[in-house]
């Protein structure tokens, strides 16, 4: 079998750095229509996972321009504090995280408007850790095929976008901020303002709860027959 | 290298920090040689790295015509901003 790639944090800037983006030239010192060019040219090919970001954190088209937007007028405005160039990319995406988080506590602190009006704290919310593998892989069910398979073949985008944009706020946020954008627990801890133990505990149950859901939406399209072991003891379920 | 190999539950509980890169190199490096030897860990391993580069993938979307002319514009107009004041 293939082995686990081992894992590196390294948001590494990407090949087309050019020698131009060597540390040290402060951006104030080159000409207005350079800095434009050179402005527009780094921000061209981030655009779709800015506005991708920035919709799986606003889960609304309109708010995710208006943010992308948003970060783009502050990054040219503080553009003279971007001291190495060459991280153009994680300093833009960081002003992005921010202009939503403000916006996101503003809209929190205006009671007539709650992002989830229904919903209880997350933090009490007790939620199991249901993991989807373990549904998936029944040792019983392995005659039938490989159910983790058919899980990923069948698993649209729009249905997991759905699925991240059904989590109550709380937890989309965070596992948006830790898997979408890699920043580390201790990051999310500051950037929100809560303590190590909720970050990680909005994770858990963030993923648990997301687990959960793509296990119904699979059971309810029919790509997952109803075959677990407690509602058809012995007998692995009916063949597609 | 640390001494005692890790159990599977040990593994198990670790695994996110693991996938988050949250864990040191050596406790990385211990996740990792359990994986190597243990088929059911590292079939669950494979199936969580699996399902967050889905959802990793979630965070990209083409940027519609309307905003890449708004950001355009935007750009166009801070560069006479910017020239005004100097
Ligand atoms: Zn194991």
């Amino acid at each position: 079998m293939s082995l686990a790639q081992p894992i590196t944090r390294a948001p590494l800037p990407g090949p087309a750095i050019r020698q131009r983006d060597a540390p040290g030239v402060a951006m104030t010192e080159r000409p207005p229509g350079e800095r434009r060019q050179w402005f527009a040219q780094r921000l061209e090919p981030l655009m779709d996972r800015l506005y991708g970001t920035a919709l799986r954190l606003t889960r609304d088209p309109d708010d995710a321009e208006d943010i992308v937007a948003e970060a783009v007028a502050k990054a040219w405005a503080r553009l003279n504090e971007l001291r190495d160039p060459r991280r153009f990319e994680g300093w833009l995406f960081h002003i992005l995280t921010n202009a939503f988080i403000s916006d996101w506590r503003r809209r929190q602190s205006r009671p007539q408007r709650p992002m989830d009006p229904e919903a209880p704290s997350p933090d009490e919310l007790d939620i199991c850790h249901f993991t989807l593998f373990q549904q998936l892989h029944q040792p019983f069910l392995l005659w039938w095929g490989n159910l983790e398979e058919q899980f990923f073949q069948n698993l649209l985008e729009e249905d997991l976008q759905r699925a991240i944009d059904a989590l109550p706020d709380a937890f989309r946020v965070a596992i948006v901020l830790v898997e979408v954008q890699g920043y580390t627990y201790e990051e999310v801890s500051r950037l929100l303002g809560i303590p190590l133990g909720t970050v990680r505990s909005r994770l858990s149950r963030g993923r648990g709860l997301l687990q959960k859901m793509l296990w119904q939406q699979a059971r309810e399209a029919g790509v997952i027959a109803d075959h677990r072991a407690d509602t058809h003891p012995g007998e692995g379920g009916q063949q597609p | 290298m640390s001494g005692r190999p890790l159990t599977c539950e040990e593994v198990i509980e670790q695994l996110f920090d693991y996938l988050d890169r949250e864990l040191d190199g050596q406790q990385a490096a211990d996740i990792e040689r359990h994986l190597h030897r243990c088929r059911d860990c590292f079939t669950r391993a494979e199936f969580e790295k699996r399902l967050r580069a889905r959802v990793a993938a979630t965070g990209t979307a083409e940027a519609p015509p309307r905003l890449r002319r708004r950001i355009r514009d935007l750009i166009d107009r801070f560069d006479d901003e910017d020239d005004a004041t100097r």
